[in-house]
Parts: structure tokens; C-alpha cells; sequence
């Protein structure tokens, strides 16, 4: 077993909880892509919303299911198979605790958030939406949160509704109390916008759709490495995120589900795995949580997944929250005097994103200039288009800040939004 | 104080076409039209064409948002084409996407190009070539009168 590693590997980020000294120089040495050079000038990578770097931890985590116990899970006998198999389910041990679920059957592995939500939509949606039922989302969804539903009440002659938002970018809660209804049999919002950082108030939002029997989704693709999540406290039924924004690897997300409910739900895909007898004419299904999980999954990820999680643990999601915060404070200050910027997302409670636009200047030019500087930010409408049309603007230039970011790195894109205002003013 | 290379990108005429584009505005009844759209950034831009018996683009104008690269791309475009045969637009529009594809080598000839050559920076940045090539797109598929949408994806 590898336990061993997580002492050798050393996470150096030391946190006097009680002090809060946060130690960013030390946090950024097990992150080896921060030493990268881009156009000879030092990476600024402000892109973590659209994915986070990896600490040495977790790659090595990764590495060393290939280097030294890579083999199919849950049918060997033989060694290797086994310790892959305890690495494997002691991932979604981590996860369970770190969501604080009830059991780890509630813990389905996934490719990511995308699939996820496809997975409750497809199973869920299925059995249980029917024509004339109402399916509610909010206008800050990502495309991934749309999509799903929209074909589900395609399918089924089901109706999406969609709660407005105001100008600085938070749900309208009086229109949502208008909108649920008898009719309404399923909803799923955004944990924290990707778009505009802002916090929605999911505790709320369930409690109102409880009243109406109505389960709950929530797309915690980018609250899960800001905001603590209690999956018993929230009372959500379906939680949705991936890891690789979670400082893990790409290509494995997780699903939460409450018990009852998976249980009820139809699988999703069919194949090994899933299944615990088979014959041509009937197939009877596994239980949870590998009735969900047909094929070989992503060992190496979810193996990333745990370690990732413990390295966050390890520094403690509240004080990353707290340092983050202060990032965005600073940020949000220093871009505020820049002539022709306009910030879209305004909401009081946010994580460390922050979008932009500047007047006359497309955000792709803003990142190709940028980029020059060294400095990695997404630029277009980040998978939410009809969010874009709500504030009016093609697309917006998105910093979104991990736990690894200091603020001469701000000054450092504050400073490239400057030259760009010169070229193009 | 801007690197060489963005240097070439935003010469001093694309950042003069990208402030201020020509033929900016729309043609109330074009013989020709199309509507061009690149998804990954959004930037949408609209080609209006008249064109006479004789195959000549008598008026070319354009619409829409994007960025400083398509919109210069755009209104020099138009500025070129006005006055030019369809078969000349159809052979500017292949030597045009050879530049910016990095098709034409390191010391091209492209005298014919005139004040296009600006866009041979673009060949430095991939990401941005359908940015430099979405009106070009679009004036094609307006010329043959297609329904559909030019996307770039």
C-alpha cells in the first residue's frame, strides 16, 4: 500500500489554522507547472475555473497506480488487482467524507460534472418526468446544466422553466417562489456560477422545492474547491462536480445521490461491472453504487480525485475560502479605476471569479494580449450563452483565482490590462 | 513595448479598421447575403453584396461584433472587393486563407494580396485564424447564395 507517500511526498503547505498563516510561496512549490515560462515570461495561470493545476501529490498519487499497482478492479484475485481495488474504493471513502454523504454508495465516479448531471437526467429524468411536468434551472447555468434537461423535456413534452437573475447577477428568489408549482417535478441550479462567481442560495432554493416534493441538483462543478459542502445539511438529492477543478485529474467527476433515490433510478449504461448475474435472457443488476458504474472506470483519477482531496483537506477548504476571497477583494479593487471596465457579476456573495468587460476591446484580444504577458485567462462565454445575452456582451474576459495565486499576480494582469487600454484606447 | 510577434499581429491598419471599419452598415436590398458565426467566441458578422449582370460587386458592407482581428478582416475585405468580379473575389479569397493557413511559405509573394498582407501575422497564432477568416467564410457563402450559417467549427 502507498499510504506511506503522502508523508513522503510532503505537502508543504502549513497551516496555523488558528492564526491563519497562509504560507502561498510554500503552496506553490508542489505545483511544478507554476515554474513554467510562457513567451520567456513567468506563467500567471488565472484560468482555474476553467481547470486547476495539480499538485506533485496527486500526480505522483497517479503515477504510482501506474508504476507500481496498475490492474482492473473488483474481479482479481491476485495482488495487484486487490490494491487497486483498495486505492480505488478508499477514493470514494475520501469523497464520502469530504461531502459528508451517508454511505459511500451515494458515491457514483463519474468522467466529470457533464456526465454526471447526463446520468440523473437520463435515469432520473426518464422514469419519473413526464408531458406537462416542469423542469426548472436558472439563467447562470452552464451549458451542461441546460442541455441535459432540454433534450429529457424534448423527449417527453416537458417544459423548462428558467429563473431570471438580476444586474449584479443573483438569482431572483421571489421569481422562483412564483414559478414552483404542482407541475414542477425536478430542479437543478448552479452551486456557484462559473460565469459570475456568484453564490446562489441553494440551502433556500431546496427547502423551497422540498415543500413541493421536488428533488434537488445541485452543479457544484465550481463550489467544491471554495465553499465547505455538507451534502446531510444542504438536504440536496443529487450533487454534481468534477475533479480536475478540484486540483485532480481531468476525466473523473463524482455524483452524489441520496440513497432512495439511486436506488428507484434505472441504470444509466450497461456492461461489466454494473451488473451481478447476467444470462441472455435477464440480467440482474449490482448494487450501489456499481449498478452506475458500467466499464473500467478511471482508476488512476479517482485514486488523483482522493489524493487531491486530502491536499486540499490538508490546507483546509476554509482557510483557501478566506485567502481567496481577499485575492478577489484586491482584484476586483485594482481593475475597478481601469477606463471602459465593467464587471459582470456584482453579486455579494462570490468566489474568486471575476469577469470582465472592456468597452470596445474584444476579450479575445484582451487574451492574446495577455497571453504575451505570460498570463492565462479565459476569454469567450464560457459555456453560458444565454447568460452572455442577459448582460448584453458577446463574451467576457474571466480571472478566476486558485488557492496558489498571490497578488503580484494580480498586479501582473492589472499591469497587462493597462498596455492593452494604451494599444487599443 | 509590445512583443515583435503581437506586433505583426495588430499592425497599425488592423487596429485602424478594428476602430474605425469601412463599410460598416447595412445594405437595404443586397442580391447577396450570409451570416457568419464562430461558437467558441461568439463574434457573429453578417456580409450584405450587390452585385450586377456583369458578376461585379458593385456594394459589399458588414455587420456584426467581434474581434479586432475579424472586424478588420472584415472591413478590409469589403474595402478590397468593392468593384471586383465575383471570379476575382473567389481567387482573393484563396490566397487570402493560404496566408493566414501559413500555406505560402516564408518569404511568399504576395503583391497581389495589397494591403491584406497585414494578416500574415495571424499565421503565428492558430487560435486566431478563424477570427481572420470568418468574413472571408461568410462572403463565399453569400456569393453562392447558401442558407445555411457559416460557423467555423
Amino acid at each position: 500500500m502507498n499510504r506511506k507517500s503522502f508523508m513522503d511526498t510532503k505537502v508543504d503547505a502549513v497551516i496555523n489554522t488558528k492564526n491563519i498563516i497562509y504560507d502561498v510561496e510554500k503552496i506553490r512549490n508542489d505545483f511544478p507547472i507554476l515554474k513554467t515560462k510562457v513567451h520567456g515570461k513567468q506563467l500567471v495561470y488565472l484560468d482555474n475555473a476553467a481547470t486547476t493545476q495539480k499538485p506533485l501529490y496527486v500526480i505522483d498519487k497517479t503515477n504510482n497506480y501506474y508504476n507500481k499497482y496498475n490492474a482492473n478492479i473488483h474481479r482479481g484475485v491476485h495482488a495487484l488487482s486487490q490494491e487497486a481495488t483498495e486505492e480505488f474504493e478508499s477514493a470514494r471513502i475520501i469523497v464520502k467524507n469530504f461531502i459528508n454523504a451517508l454511505g459511500k454508495n451515494e458515491i457514483i465516479f463519474t468522467r466529470g460534472t457533464t456526465e454526471s448531471i447526463n446520468l440523473v437526467a437520463s435515469s432520473y429524468g426518464r422514469k419519473n418526468i413526464k408531458e406537462g411536468d416542469e423542469i426548472i434551472i436558472s439563467t447562470m447555468e452552464h451549458h451542461s446544466n441546460i442541455v441535459p434537461w432540454q433534450m429529457l423535456c424534448a423527449e417527453k413534452k416537458a417544459k423548462l422553466k428558467v429563473i431570471p437573475i438580476n444586474d449584479a447577477g443573483e438569482i431572483i428568489f421571489e421569481e422562483y417562489e412564483k414559478m414552483i408549482n404542482e407541475k414542477t417535478k425536478f430542479v437543478s441550479v448552479v452551486y456557484a456560477s462559473n460565469s459570475l462567481g456568484t453564490v446562489n442560495p441553494v440551502k433556500k432554493i431546496i427547502d423551497l422545492a422540498h415543500s413541493y416534493n421536488v428533488p434537488v441538483l445541485l452543479d457544484a462543478a465550481q463550489a467544491v474547491n471554495h465553499l465547505k459542502i455538507d451534502v446531510q445539511e444542504l438536504d440536496c438529492d443529487f450533487l454534481a462536480f468534477s475533479g480536475h477543478k478540484l486540483y485532480g485529474p481531468t476525466g473523473i467527476g463524482i455524483l452524489y445521490g441520496k440513497v432512495n433515490h439511486l436506488e428507484n433510478m434505472p441504470p444509466y449504461q450497461g456492461g461489466g461491472d454494473m451488473i451481478s448475474k447476467v444470462t441472455f435472457e435477464e440480467t440482474t443488476y449490482n448494487e450501489l453504487p456499481h449498478k452506475f458504474e458500467a466499464g473500467t472506470p478511471d482508476i488512476a483519477g479517482a485514486i488523483g480525485l482522493g489524493a487531491a482531496i486530502e491536499y486540499v483537506q490538508q490546507i483546509g477548504l476554509d482557510n483557501i475560502a478566506h485567502y481567496e476571497n481577499q485575492l478577489l477583494h484586491y482584484a476586483t479593487d485594482a481593475v475597478s479605476d481601469l477606463q471602459g471596465l465593467r464587471i459582470i457579476g456584482t453579486a455579494k456573495e462570490k468566489i474568486s471569479v471575476l469577469s470582465f468587460h472592456l468597452e470596445n476591446i474584444h476579450p479575445h484580444d484582451v487574451g492574446t494580449f495577455l497571453d504575451f504577458e505570460g498570463v492565462a485567462i479565459r476569454t469567450g462565454h464560457h459555456c453560458t450563452q444565454p447568460l452572455m445575452k442577459r448582460f448584453n456582451v458577446p463574451a467576457t474576459s474571466r480571472a478566476s483565482f486558485g488557492l496558489y495565486n498571490t497578488k503580484e499576480e494580480v498586479d501582473i494582469l492589472v499591469n497587462g490590462l493597462k498596455k492593452i487600454l494604451e494599444v487599443f484606447g | 513595448m509590445m512583443e515583435q510577434e503581437l506586433r505583426e499581429l495588430y499592425q497599425e491598419v488592423i487596429l485602424d479598421h478594428n476602430k474605425s471599419p469601412r463599410n460598416f452598415r447595412l445594405i437595404e436590398h443586397p442580391t447577396n447575403f450570409a451570416e457568419g458565426y464562430n461558437p467558441l467566441c461568439g463574434d457573429n458578422i453578417n456580409i450584405f453584396l450587390s452585385i450586377n449582370d456583369e458578376g461585379i460587386i458593385e456594394d459589399i458592407s458588414f455587420q456584426g461584433s467581434g474581434c479586432a482581428i475579424s472586424k478588420a478582416s472584415a472591413s478590409l475585405m469589403t474595402s478590397i472587393l468593392k468593384g471586383k468580379t465575383v471570379e476575382e473575389a473567389e481567387k482573393l479569397f484563396e490566397r487570402f486563407h493560404e496566408l493566414v493557413t501559413d500555406k505560402l511559405g516564408d518569404n511568399p509573394d504576395i503583391e497581389d494580396l495589397g494591403k491584406l498582407a497585414v494578416f500574415a501575422g495571424v499565421r503565428e497564432f492558430p487560435a486566431r485564424v478563424k477570427c481572420a477568416s470568418l468574413a472571408w467564410h461568410t462572403m463565399m457563402n453569400a456569393l453562392h447564395n447558401k442558407d445555411e450559417k457559416v460557423t467555423t467549427e
